[in-house]
């Protein structure tokens, strides 16, 4: 009986990371991450920068032995940017094997957002953050903007073109 | 399925019918280099075949398994009949294509496929070879060879008989009708007297070859006059007679290369997963991190620990000792590498018809086992270039007054914490014009002529796309593979320098690190952040001297030591960094060289010298194109990240 179960457990498993959220805030907005991408949450830590850099890219970070970059996700959203203090995080996620550490102001929690729940963003707005957000989940009567974690490590190529061009 | 998802037999059987095939390629191309196959390696050959085709049934790998079975009845037939008049070049070509075959299918295991080709051509190929083998060498004789058995006799004759030896000859003289080959001890029994004493006391010992059976020729033995005792033993293997006749034809061909011969040697190893190592080398790392993070801990500072520091000392040797065997581990020598080339001189001077010898030199340098895998490809484009592009036709060669043979030396050395790889041609030269006009017309060069030296003209045929070759061939022509070769060897922090003399020939050198993973490293500081130069770089550093630093028109700052003049690059300006110390007089200068070229580093100060291990930059901050001057990263003792700057790029900014 107990081995029939087996695949359905690993489902579960999946199934329990499936509409899963760690919500951190940015000044008054709260976004979204996929769970699943997310491997750790650390304090702030001493970054080593790199020159030469977009400004978002703050530099490198020693995660025990691993060298991992780390981004200003308010810079990288064009927003204003803010002093780091002892509520700041490193949320480290790791897509496609590459790890990269998203500063953000504080991490609030992780919650359940419904399939039924979730919406594509308004095409509207043409901010620069926009094109990071991949849907919109309703929490009550709160929005919290849900990260697409792909683009934000892809994005980065597609700027060093535009500004190069 | 993954390659690593896949059962350790599978593995250990790819390694070792990897290996195998390797050394298997050697030995053919050895031995038709000496035009000759001997015994030796013909029955190395057998072996490695049987060995192969053992394996490959076990793993149900049919097709390889017949296929070996097929070259290895070529061989074992051409150990028994010793095939004199056999044609070497085509019983090489014929192996060599059944062990491309082989290696292609492994290569389809490796990656995880099935191995699906069908070989039966082949196998049919090698038959009827074979069959062609058996008619030219048995002529009338047409009976399956290998029912041949071996025979060793062993007669005495009675006592008082006398004139054993002619007996002795008279047995061996019948014994030809019956028999092929005939060893017997004495050796001498016609002329010699003293034969008769030897056989009688310690018989006459024959061993033959016959087609005929046990009975056959027990019986024939029986019959001699004045026998007194016969000892009759059909030998399994075929070996001791080969061994007999090397000793009785007193070794008469010894052309054959013996070096060879010490490679087959097995040795004492064991095959360990790179992965394994990798982590071996980054848990050493992490070893000598936290070492030093250790003994330099800040609680400790301003005690005296006599003691502590004695034990720290010890320590700190045996984590040197662990790294450099944990380095040293990961040494693999470029031999195996330089004699796959072998292969691709033979086969392109061969469809080519051109005469090339390849010399090898200094195999036994050895460099990390991440660095080897990078130099393979672009070592086999530069040989093939070599070969195609140039060495002249015979014909050619001989009109210029240069040996019809072409040379190809491929020579390794270590210089510094570099190694050298050479590859030198005699052959055609470059064509400066022609690169010159095609890299104008391509637009790779825009500068006038007269501004261009050689060396960089030349270093024009590692850009992408770049060929002066009008048609294409099947080997080189298409402008891919010369960039490929500059990237692989930029990939592994290593250079190309090229140069070439018309109708002399062109040498190529790469210079490649010997390792990635440490280095000797200067940590210094700017600001608040930390770069280390690597140690090799480092020529000097010293304090500037009031009026020795002028500057020309552009701003550019130089620094007069000694009669020379040398650019100033300053850190701080050139990384944006905040710092205080601006007067050049105030901080310090690190001058730095690189491939002939000086630079002078203008830095805060120094912080010390250390071993450092080397970490690549992540993917994402690489990603960004604009980073130049940093080779990668390292972890400091207290755990902080230092830059690693690369001196070549530096300059290459500056100059």
């Amino acid at each position: 009986m107990g081995d029939e179960l087996r695949p359905d457990l690993a489902l579960e498993e999946e199934d329990a990371q499936k509409n899963r959220f760690l919500v951190f805030s940015l000044g008054k907005e709260t976004y979204g991450i996929e769970i699943k991408y997310v491997t750790e949450i650390i304090g702030m830590q001493a970054v080593t920068e790199i020159p030469q850099l977009p400004e978002y890219v703050k530099g490198i970070i020693n995660l025990r032995g691993k060298i991992i970059p780390v981004t200003d996700v308010r810079l990288r959203f064009k927003k204003e940017s803010k002093e780091y203090n002892d509520r700041t995080c490193i949320i480290v996620i790791d897509i496609n094997e590459t790890s990269i550490g998203l500063i953000v102001d504080s991490v609030a929690e992780v919650l359940t957002i419904p399939e039924q729940d979730i919406v594509a963003p308004p095409q509207m707005n043409k901010g620069i953050s926009n094109r990071f957000i991949k849907s919109i989940g309703k929490v009550g009567s709160e929005v919290k903007l849900l990260l697409d974690c792909e683009k934000l490590l892809t994005e980065a190529e597609l700027e060093i073109l535009e500004e190069a061009l | 399925m993954s390659e690593s998802s896949q059962d350790p037999m599978m593995d250990i059987y790819i390694f070792e019918t990897t290996q195998l095939l390797e050394q298997l390629e050697q030995i053919i191309i050895n031995s038709e280099k000496s035009s000759s196959f001997q015994e030796d390696s013909i029955n190395e050959i057998f072996r490695i075949m049987h060995t192969i085709k053992g394996s490959s049934a076990m793993m149900l790998f049919q097709d390889i398994s017949m296929l070996s079975h097929s070259v290895e009845d070529l061989i074992y037939f051409v150990r028994k009949e010793k095939c004199i008049n056999a044609d070497y070049s085509v019983l090489s070509d014929i192996i060599l294509e059944s062990l491309d075959f082989i290696k292609g299918e492994i290569q389809k295991i490796r990656g995880g496929s099935k191995p699906d080709g069908s070989a039966s051509d082949l196998i049919t190929k090698n038959n009827s070879f074979l069959a062609s083998l058996k008619e030219g060498n048995l002529g009338k004789e047409t009976g399956e060879p290998k029912k041949k058995k071996e025979f060793k006799a062993v007669l005495y004759f009675e006592e008082g008989c006398e004139m054993e030896n002619i007996r002795a000859y008279a047995v061996i003289h019948n014994l030809k009708e019956i028999a092929d080959e005939i060893y017997y001890i004495p050796e001498n029994i016609t002329d010699d007297e003293k034969s008769a004493q030897a056989i009688q006391k310690e018989g006459f010992q024959i061993w033959l070859k016959s087609d005929r059976s046990y009975e056959e020729i027990h019986h024939f033995f029986a019959q001699t006059i004045f026998l007194k005792d016969l000892e009759l033993a059909e030998l399994p293997q075929p070996e001791q007679t080969q061994k007999l006749q090397d000793e009785t034809q007193h070794a008469a061909e010894q052309n054959g290369e013996a070096a060879h011969n010490s490679l087959l040697s097995h040795q004492n190893m064991i095959s360990v997963n790179v992965d394994k190592l990798d982590k071996l080398m980054d848990f050493v790392g992490e070893l000598v991190i936290s070492e030093a993070m250790l003994t330099n801990n800040s609680d400790l500072k301003g005690l005296s620990l006599d003691s502590f520091q004695k034990s720290a000392r010890q320590h700190r040797k045996i984590i040197n000792e662990l790294q450099d065997i944990a380095m040293s581990i990961r040494m693999v020598p470029l031999s195996m590498t330089f004699r796959k080339m072998n292969r691709i001189v033979r086969d392109m001077s061969k469809k080519l018809s051109k005469q090339v010898d390849l010399k090898i030199i200094g195999e036994e340098t050895e460099v990390d086992k991440n660095i080897i895998e990078h130099i393979s490809d672009p070592l086999m484009h530069l040989i093939r270039n070599s070969i195609d592009h140039g060495i002249e036709p015979a014909e050619e060669r001989k009109v210029k007054g240069k040996a019809e043979t072409g040379t190809i030396t491929l020579e390794a050395k270590n210089s510094g914490g570099d190694v050298l790889i050479i590859i030198k041609d005699d052959g055609r030269g470059l064509n400066r014009e022609k690169i010159l006009s095609r890299a104008i017309e391509t637009g790779l060069i825009t500068r006038p002529e007269s501004e261009l030296t050689d060396k960089e003209i030349y270093s024009c045929i590692f850009q992408p796309g770049f060929s002066t070759k009008d048609e294409v061939t099947e080997y080189s022509g298409r402008g891919v593979g010369m960039d490929v070769v500059s990237r692989n060897i930029g990939a592994i922090g290593g250079t190309i320098s090229i140069d070439s003399v018309p109708d002399k020939g062109t040498t190529i050198i790469l210079k490649i690190p010997l390792t990635l993973a440490i280095m000797d490293g200067m940590t210094i500081q700017t600001g608040k952040a930390q770069y280390t130069i690597p140690i090799i770089s480092i020529k000097e550093s010293f304090k500037v001297q009031e009026g020795s630093v002028m500057a020309d028109i552009n701003g550019q700052e130089m620094i007069m030591l000694r009669g020379d003049c040398y650019p100033v690059l300053r850190l701080h300006a050139l990384f944006k960094i905040k710092t205080e110390i601006t007067e050049l007089s105030q901080g310090i200068i690190v001058m730095v060289e690189h491939e002939g070229k000086n630079l002078c580093i203008f830095t805060d100060r120094l912080i010390g010298e250390q071993q450092v291990v080397v970490k690549a930059l992540p993917d994402y901050i690489k990603k960004f194109k604009r980073l130049r001057g940093l080779g990668g990263c390292t972890l400091l003792g207290d755990g902080s990240i230092s830059l690693i700057l690369d001196i070549g790029s530096l300059l290459e900014n500056k100059i």
